[in-house]
């Protein structure tokens, strides 16, 4: 069963019904539902994590029951169903990342941000996680960070220490 | 010929021959055969449309696939989503691969299931129970701690004990298929897939109380029946009423001169003939509402009928071949032990 | 130097874009076939060339198009298969990436000689920036007349869309694939039907690989039968090879199927050798669930005939000495790596990945995983090794789609292979610990097996 105690409620803007009416434009007269996944994609990107409000909503937009919505919200793992860090650290953690260092980075991005796979920092920037194979092997060890999911190839120790503090300056400049 | 004259397919089964309409899956060809040789099928439910391929209890080996084409099917299928060709042989409780198959799904369907049949209702009535008892071994392997969940009340009629669930999907689609309004379906995935409702809801429909009926193991109960007595203790009788929702026609389960619970009319294979209203399942309890018909058939062999399971009755066809003595040394060491 | 097929312009600047595409000789194809083939032409064409599916079956690409059913007045789709999850395997990315109008001019052609008026590609949520890419060159293509209505005055209509995907490795399964785009948990459907008869809205539909509808772009521009020259037997054409693990030189290669293992491991053409003068340990051919070899069958079979990059090569001696191309997903382990660890590694993937409609695959998946992470910690027994063995073909063969096999194949091949140092991880609970097993005996030459 999904928590709701956390939750969020949201007011869809002009700009993002635009864009879920593009999506619904791409299929068939009553497929609409196959803009599902797309459409999980944008309320993401827009607030960070889908709460039980934005996926309600997404099902009254869709014209198909909530339960069809969380159904598929927590079958695929690029979904956040609770309040990520700004910038959320996706590490991959599959065998041929491996065999190049990954569970060493791991372990570096654990004690550089403080905080374990899965929470958040107390700065509300960070949070890290191991995720299965990006497919990216050869370019391995690789994270990415959403919502446009920009990758970052063949990380050292160093060149995530690089990262870390440029998403910080940028985080809290903002 | 006339040209809409169906011509019935020739299937042979554990050697018993039966003719079946083009159509029809193994299972139901089998199930017209009867018997020892009727794989189980822990998540199809010929009312349920869709339903079925997911618990592979009932898998079975096809060693010609056809007249046609009488090469054999590359691996066991599931017996309740594959239909039959003219000419087609299938192995089921003669072919040791089938029976080390479906040893192998009882053992891996019970390595997460509490195992807690003294205090369930489902108890005698199980599924799951039978098929652990007729395939299963006596210890499991598994040695890590099984997946837990928290009780949840759908509404105050029905309880879900997630930890005791298959995911057969089987109540998913009776609200799907049933009522208009699905409320409650599988959340996440893989091992920690779940029936939910995602916030706590009663599930309000007429006949929502079918989930309870439908279900193999005591993951959906109901909660007017909770705790109240074994089913082994209990007498069914078969009634009906004239019911404005649905056919009223229900097995009435007594105790005594009291009436602890309704459900559907069940088939030898566990499945209702009818889907019953909510109104029929919990508020209709006094025998003034019901017309009595007569006592409901109960197998003699049955938990049910004999107030605890009979020991491991040894089908001819495995008496007569070392092979198969082989594949069921488990149960037939378990028989002996029990007389 | 092998012919490149797909790559031949990969390092030209801004061949990512359309004009420098079209200059290099791009959409030439989309004319041919428009202009000058029928659809059953280009299908004629594929079924010459011998390709066969990219994706990791194998299945002769031309043949599945020719299952399509075609009934009256019921649209037909397309659906790329941009999934790519396989862990080992990242060629499609690469193409996406760096060369996205072949895909493009592929689905084109392919759409075509399918008879389909919209297709969709669906590529896996992650790789967003190539979602937007594939978009852009949508655009761009649409913008210079070869998408939309009547493309190129010939009367045909096509719309492309992207589709992401939501973080799911069974979505590659093109059933799980077909319902995900429906808007659906990725569960794959019970066969059959299968996608050519019901898929896509209970449409005749065909699912294809990146590469493999990339690749009909040379085979229309050359003929299908200029295809079938390049490679050997039944695997014809080039292929795309992700090469990941301790080589010096990971990456994308394209190879002329044929090309000897031990050329392809240590030649500068391609791997360039084990990186920082290691020794081989053990390869995974073709994407992480085809069985793992130990060095001593990598560049030889058990024949002793050198083994070749083709579906049949990599294939010889069955699951007992050989392995699968499978997607092309070419993993290299070096002498210091620990199969057992790796071996967890992997049960962990397809724990994490399996959709849970079917019980082996569901429960076996995860206790295998948790076998496997005993053992790797030091707290297992010899009778844990046999479990696995045992839990492994309770799942093989019994589950809807292939994800059990996958998750069951690398238990199986590393216990066949390794199994010495799963022994000496039960053995030595605490030097397994400190240090890893090492090279062993595995890069020992065999007495070859005469047949």
């Amino acid at each position: 069963m999904l928590s709701v105690q956390e939750n969020l409620p949201v007011e869809f803007s002009e700009q993002l019904l635009a864009k879920f009416a593009e999506v619904v434009s791409r299929y068939p007269a009553g497929k609409q539902k196959s803009a599902l996944l797309p459409i999980l994609h944008l309320v993401q990107a827009e607030y960070g994590w889908l709460s039980t409000d934005a996926m309600d909503k997404v099902a009254a937009y869709l014209q198909i029951k909530p339960i069809e919505v969380y159904e598929v919200a927590t079958f695929y793992t690029m979904y956040f169903l609770k309040p990520q860090g700004k910038y959320a650290l996706e590490v991959c953690r599959t065998g041929p990342c491996c065999l190049v260092g990954a569970e060493r980075i791991m372990r570096h991005i654990e004690q550089r941000l403080g905080v374990k796979e899965g929470e958040v920092t107390p700065d509300g920037l960070f949070s890290w996680r191991g995720v299965e194979c990006l497919a990216a092997c050869g370019f391995g060890p690789v994270l990415q960070i959403g919502p446009e999911y920009t990758f970052y190839e063949n990380l050292t120790e160093e060149s995530v220490d690089a990262l870390i503090d440029t998403l910080k300056n940028k985080g809290l400049g903002q | 010929m006339m040209a809409d004259e169906v011509v019935n397919f020739k299937v042979t089964i554990d050697g018993i021959p039966v003719e079946v309409a083009p159509g029809t899956t193994i299972l139901n060809a089998a199930r017209q055969i009867g018997g020892d040789i009727v794989p189980p099928a822990m998540c199809y439910y010929s009312k349920l449309e869709g339903s079925g391929g997911k618990c592979r209890t009932c898998l079975v080996r096809v060693s010609k696939g056809s007249e046609k084409d009488p090469r054999p099917m590359p691996k066991l299928v599931a017996s309740c989503r594959t239909t039959v060709m003219d000419g087609m042989e299938v192995q089921n409780i003669t072919s040791p691969e089938v029976v080390e198959a479906r040893k192998g799904v009882v053992e891996i369907l019970l390595i997460n299931h509490p195992l807690d049949c003294p205090i369930c209702d489902q108890a005698g009535e199980c599924k799951l129970q039978d098929l652990g008892y007729e395939h299963g071994s006596e210890s499991t392997r598994y040695e890590f701690e099984r997946r837990t969940f928290e009780r949840i009340d759908l509404g105050d009629k029905i309880q879900l004990h997630m930890n005791r669930c298959i995911l057969c999907y089987r109540c998913v689609y009776v609200a799907n298929q049933l009522t208009e309004e699905r409320e409650h379906g599988i959340l996440y995935r893989g091992d920690h897939s779940e029936i939910s409702t995602h916030i706590e809801k009663a599930l309000d429909h007429d006949f929502i109380g079918n989930v309870i009926d439908v279900c193999p193991v005591g993951a959906l109960t109901d909660k007017t029946f909770r705790f109240k007595n074994r089913v082994w203790f209990t007498k069914p009788i078969d009634a009906h009423r004239d019911c404005p929702t649905c056919s009223g026609k229900v097995t009435l389960w007594y105790k005594g001169e009291e009436v602890l619970r309704v459900t559907g009319r069940k088939d030898d294979f566990g499945e209702v003939e009818d889907f019953i209203c909510n109104t029929c399942r919990f508020d209709t309890k006094k025998t003034s509402d019901w017309v009595l018909e007569h006592p409901t058939d109960v197998e003699k062999e049955s938990v049910i009928g004999a107030n605890h399971y009979e020991s491991f009755n040894l089908p001819p066809v495995i008496k007569e071949n070392e092979k198969l003595q082989l594949a069921n040394a488990e149960q037939l060491q378990r028989a002996e032990r029990l007389k | 130097m092998g012919r490149k097929l797909l790559l031949e312009h990969i390092n030209e600047p801004g061949i990512n874009t359309f004009a420098v595409y079209r200059q290099k000789g791009g959409y030439r194809a989309v004319e041919k076939a428009l202009k000058t083939m029928s659809p059953d032409d280009v299908v004629e064409e594929v079924k010459k060339s011998g390709l066969r599916g990219r994706g990791g079956a194998g299945f002769p690409t031309g043949m599945k198009w020719s299952f399509l059913a075609k009934p009256e007045g019921v649209p037909r789709y397309l659906v790329c298969n941009g999934d790519e999850s396989e862990p080992g395997t990242f060629k499609d990315r690469y193409l996406m990436t760096h060369i996205p109008h072949a895909l493009v001019e592929g689905m084109i052609v392919s759409s075509y000689a399918l008879g389909a008026n919209t297709s969709y590609i669906y590529v896996r949520g992650e790789m967003m920036p190539q979602i937007r890419i594939l978009e852009n060159a949508i655009a761009e293509a649409k913008a210079a007349g070869f998408l939309g209505n009547n493309i190129l005055g010939t009367g045909y209509n096509l719309e492309i869309y992207v589709q992401p995907g939501g973080g799911a490795y069974i979505c590659g399964e093109e059933t799980a694939l077909l319902e995900s785009l429906e808007g659906k948990r990725g569960n794959p459907r019970i066969k059959p039907p299968f996608p050519a008869i019901a898929g896509l809205y209970g449409c005749p539909t065909v699912v294809n690989n990146v590469e493999s509808i990339a690749a009909t772009v040379p085979i229309i521009n050359d003929g299908g039968e200029e295809y079938a020259k390049i490679g050997i037997e039944r695997s014809t054409g080039t292929k795309l090879i992700s090469a990941s693990g301790n080589i010096n030189k990971p990456g994308v290669y394209e190879i002329e199927l044929g090309v000897p293992v031990e050329e392809f491991i240590y030649s500068d053409e391609y791997c360039g050798g084990i990186a920082n003068g290691k020794k081989l340990k053990a390869l995974v051919a073709g994407g992480s669930s085809v069985p793992i070899l130990p060095a001593n069958l990598i560049t030889k079979t058990a024949t002793g005939n050198p083994r070749l990059m083709t579906y049949e090569s990599l294939a010889d001696g069955g699951f007992q000495t050989g392995s699968m191309m499978g997607s092309g997903g070419f993993i290299v382990f070096d002498e210091d790596q620990c199969i057992v660890r790796n071996t967890w590694n992997f049960a962990r993937f397809y724990h994490h990945e399996s959709c849970g409609q079917c019980s082996p695959c569901r429960e076996g998946t995860g206790w295998m995983e948790k076998v496997l992470h005993k053992i790797e910690l030091g707290h297992g027994s010899m009778e844990d090794i046999d479990l696995l063995w045992d839990i492994q073909r309770k799942i093989e063969g019994n589950t809807i789609c292939p994800l059990g096999d996958a998750a069951a194949w690398p238990v199986a091949a590393a216990i066949r292979h390794f199994r010495d140092e799963f022994e000496w991880h039960v053995l030595n609970p605490q030097e397994s610990q400190t240090r890893n097993y090492g090279l062993a005996h595995y890069a020992d030459p065999l007495e070859p097996v005469v047949q």
